[in-house]
């Protein structure tokens, strides 16, 4: 079954880049590169990660391609015309491509024997043990109920205990990762006011289309 | 004795200096200064004759410097050679200074020209007191540059420039050769000092005798140049364009002797046993100069340019005699040519000065009633140069055929040719300039020159005449060794030269209103002077084409085109290639961005 | 479950795709969203060697699905701010055909 998920979701990935590539239409291709993005999505949610999956729609697919479609109407584009496409620009833009999905293929053979493995499932067993884990304190103790945290509880008193990956990436992030956040916030500021710098209109062409 | 020597040889420098800096707007001033000068140096050189010893002294000019080179000395050598010719160039010299007093009176640069003169003397002097090669070699330059400095005395008419010129060109090519030459002797001997030079060929390391016979040829190159002979005489009749007094000085007895003088220098200091063909080359040369002179002279209308080839051919005597191996011979005949050569050069002057300066014998003629004194002592100079018995010429020119005779039979028979033609132009000459009738206006008025002139004129002609016997020649000539006389074939030979040659002259042009013989194809020839002028002309016009063609490639088609305009022409096509690169298309830069990042990855991953 | 190769060759694919829409199309918006693509392709990469590396306790190393989370937010402001561009080049310049677009020639 899992093996039949990650094709399909594979297939709609590729597809929908594909068509992105095909349509003449603009509004076409965003629609299929939301395609895309779904099918991008369900392989992350095949990878057990269920927190970036579910924000790759969020944002990805909610909010981005949105804004494309929102920038594409208001542009109000015709189609692009058949036959502007010199051949050259197609015989560079098929060569190249191929050129390199034939590296990637030569890399991926160079690489080490281990990856052609399957990845070890995430059984109760491994839950349980990490579980143990974050109940300790750092003298080796355990942690008495009323302090145990979320991580834990999801990880071993449940009835089927699941991955709180959520947990985990936040954990990961504000323990480790805590300044590269912070910087994250200035560069969404900075991007803000840089789109509202760029989209103003100069007070002499004050007339032009909104 | 040294501070003498220096003396004579500083004073005509510091005479020209003082001129030269100071007095050039005071005519009177420089021209006392100047003959003073030549006075002194006269008086001083007799005294040096007085004092019979062989001498010399030298100073360091350049120190010895490793083990082979041994320095170069400026220095002083004193002999019978040096004294006999100072005695000559000094009193040439001042004889000429007092002739120029009244010869130059109206001239308007008079200051540059007694400037001039004693730059001469100064540069003369050096050649003749030099103890070394390298010395005589910087007055040997010096002299040419005093004339050209003389010849080019009226530098505003462009033929007394371009003679200039010429001389000086001329000159140069000669004084190459000499330097070769001297560097040459230099390298086989070892030394360029004359009194070394007699050391080393007393017992000679092992040489190569072809080495040294190109050496001497190499040097006597110099004495072609400076002595005018062929292929390098043709400077000598256009130096007449300078003032009469100027070729009377350097271009009869002084300068032009400077060349045998040299070579008379060469042949006492190297034993001449050891020298292989050179002397015979020496020898033909001097022969064939004075055929060819005396063939030009025959024919010439300008009474300078007569005495010009005259002197041409005297030169040629001198020569053939030093290669001969009679230098003795050579320098007394230097010795007499220079005083009647230089009275018949004065004497010249006077009539030219005389007929408002008319130079065309055929325009001059019966100078003898309006100017008797200066045509007897014109007369004793020509019948000194024929070689009329008992005149110095006569004993001279009997040594040189003695030589000749006994050496060479081929150049016995040239020289007594050139001494029938010597007759027969000089006879030309005396017939048409003095005998006769007035021709023109210019003769009609002459008449007799000043006691100034007369003077030098008298002295010289005097000289003529004595010059030749023992017991003045054994006192005053640089060289001289008394020969028996005899009645032998040199003897009939010479007579004979006289009296065909005089026949000639007075069967044509006795009372003569043009030259009979110019018409004839020959006589064109030798008016001409063989066309060896046009020769040169078209052979420097030549050479200058080719090496202007060879710079004009390199210039225009090398440096301009290849370097110049290759470099332009790479840098713009570089910059075009680049330039195509940035195409303002997107798509072409996605493609490079394409291919960077495949390249990228082919070069880090797939090669080891 | 499919093994880390398949998911790499997913990967490169999709980012081959990417390239090629940004090689071949002229609208400067569907090269942006082409752009997009690529990315998107390289963040499964990462989740995919993120979930491969597995550390002691058995859970996967949550350092690459941390880094996505990092890049979802950076295409995020780089999208607004490249739309904004655009608007701005279409106001001036009344196309968005990149081959009308040569001005940078020579």
């Amino acid at each position: 079954m899992d093996q039949f998920l990650f094709y399909l979701f594979g297939f709609l990935a590729l597809a929908g880049g594909l068509l992105l590539v095909g349509f003449r239409n603009p509004v076409s291709s965003a629609l299929s590169m939301v395609v895309s993005f779904i099918g991008l999505a369900g392989l992350f949610i095949g990878l057990n990660a269920y927190f970036v999956g579910i924000v790759q729609i969020l944002v990805y697919a909610g909010a981005i391609m949105v804004l494309f479609i929102f920038i594409i109407m208001l542009l109000d584009l015709n189609n692009e015309k058949p036959f502007q496409f010199r051949s050259a620009t197609i015989l560079g833009g098929l060569a190249i491509p191929i050129l390199f999905a034939i590296q990637i293929l030569g890399v991926i053979q160079k690489g080490p024997t281990e990856h052609s493995e399957k990845f070890p499932p995430i059984t109760e067993e491994t839950l349980q043990q990490a579980a143990d884990g974050f109940a300790l304190k750092s003298d080796g103790e355990l942690l008495p109920a009323s302090e145990q945290t979320a991580i834990y509880r999801s990880l071993a008193h449940q009835d089927s205990p699941k991955l709180p990956d959520t947990n985990l990436i936040g954990e990961t992030i504000f323990k480790h990762y805590n300044m590269p956040l912070q910087i994250m916030g200035v560069l969404l500021l900075v991007a803000t006011v840089g789109v509202v710098v760029l989209s103003k209109r100069s007070s002499k062409n004050a007339n032009t289309q909104n | 004795m040294h501070t003498i020597a220096w003396l004579i040889l500083g004073l005509p420098l510091l005479s020209a200096t003082c001129i030269h800096l100071g007095f050039k707007r005071n005519q009177g001033l420089s021209t006392i200064i100047a003959t003073s000068s030549a006075l002194i140096t006269l008086i001083l050189s007799l005294v040096l004759l007085g004092n019979g010893k062989d001498t010399s002294t030298a100073f360091t000019w350049v120190g010895a410097m490793g083990e082979h080179f041994k320095g170069i000395e400026i220095g002083l050598r004193i002999d019978q050679l040096s004294r006999g010719m100072l005695i000559v160039v000094t009193g040439v010299g001042f004889l000429v200074h007092l002739f120029s007093l009244t010869y130059m009176k109206d001239d308007r640069a008079k200051a540059r020209y007694f400037c001039g003169l004693s730059l001469f003397m100064f540069s003369m002097t050096g050649i003749v007191l030099a103890s070394n090669f390298i010395m005589m070699f910087i007055f040997w330059e010096l002299v040419g540059l005093s004339s050209y400095l003389l010849i080019g005395h009226w530098y505003q008419k462009p033929s007394a420039a371009d003679a200039s010129k010429k001389a000086f060109l001329t000159n140069r090519i000669g004084d190459f050769g000499f330097m070769i030459g001297i560097l040459m002797l230099w390298g086989i001997t070892g030394t360029v000092t004359f009194s070394e030079l007699e050391l080393w060929s007393a017992t000679p390391a092992p040489f190569n005798a072809t080495f040294l016979g190109i050496a001497l040829l190499c040097v006597f190159a110099g004495a072609v140049g400076k002595s005018a002979q062929a292929p390098l005489h043709v400077w000598l009749p256009d130096a007449m364009e300078g003032p009469t007094p100027v070729s009377a000085l350097i271009h009869a007895a002084t300068m032009v002797a400077a060349g045998v003088y040299m070579l008379a220098r060469f042949f006492t200091s190297v034993d001449l046993e050891i020298i292989a063909f050179a002397p015979q080359t020496i020898a033909w040369i001097g022969g064939v100069t004075s055929l060819l002179a005396a063939l030009m002279a025959t024919q010439q209308d300008d009474i300078k340019k007569i005495l010009a080839y005259s002197t041409l051919s005297q030169l040629g005597y001198m020569v053939m005699a030093v290669g001969l191996l009679n230098a003795q011979a050579g320098v007394f005949h230097l010795f007499t040519h220079a005083w009647f050569k230089a009275l018949l050069f004065l004497g010249s002057g006077a009539v030219i000065y005389a007929c408002h300066h008319e130079q065309n014998i055929w325009k001059m003629g019966g100078l003898r009633k309006k100017m008797p004194l200066t045509f007897l002592t014109f007369t004793i100079g020509t019948l000194a140069l024929m070689g009329f018995p008992l005149t110095a010429g006569f004993f001279s020119k009997e040594q040189i055929l003695e030589a000749a005779l006994h050496q060479s039979t081929p150049l016995f028979v040239i020289a007594t040719i050139v001494a029938t033609l010597t007759t027969f132009y000089m006879g030309r000459l005396l017939l048409v300039a003095f005998l006769g009738e007035n021709r023109s206006e210019n003769s009609h008025h002459a008449k007799e020159v000043g006691a100034l002139m007369l003077i030098p004129l008298v002295t010289l002609s005097v000289l003529a005449i004595i010059s030749g016997y023992p017991f003045v020649a054994s006192a005053l000539s640089p060289l001289y060794e008394q020969v028996g006389f005899h009645f032998g074939p040199a003897f009939w030979a010479s007579l004979t030269a006289l009296v065909v040659g005089g026949g000639f002259a007075f069967t044509f042009y006795r009372n003569a209103e043009t030259d009979p013989l110019k018409d004839k194809k020959i006589a064109l020839v030798f008016r001409n002077k063989f066309y060896v002028d046009e020769l040169y002309a078209q052979i420097v016009r030549f050479g200058q084409d080719c090496v202007a063609a060879i710079v004009h490639f390199i210039d225009e088609l090398l440096i301009g085109g290849l370097i110049v305009g290759g470099c332009s022409r790479a840098a713009e096509g570089i910059g075009k290639l680049f330039g195509r690169l940035q195409s303002g298309n997107l798509h072409g830069y996605a493609t490079l961005f394409g291919l960077g990042v495949i390249l990228l990855i082919y070069i880090t991953v797939f090669v080891p | 479950m499919a093994s880390l190769n398949d998911y790499l060759l997913v990967s490169g694919l999709l980012f081959a795709i990417g390239l090629a829409g940004v090689i071949i199309r002229s609208n400067i918006i569907v090269i942006f969203m082409c752009l997009e693509l690529m990315l998107a392709a390289a963040s499964l990469t990462l989740v995919a060697f993120s979930r491969f590396n597995v550390s002691s306790n058995g859970l996967p190393d949550y350092d690459g699905q941390v880094f996505v989370f990092f890049i979802i937010t950076v295409a995020a402001a780089e999208v607004a701010v490249g739309l904004a561009i655009i608007v701005a080049l279409y106001r001036a310049r009344q196309t968005i055909n990149v081959e009308d677009l040569t001005s940078m020639r020579g």
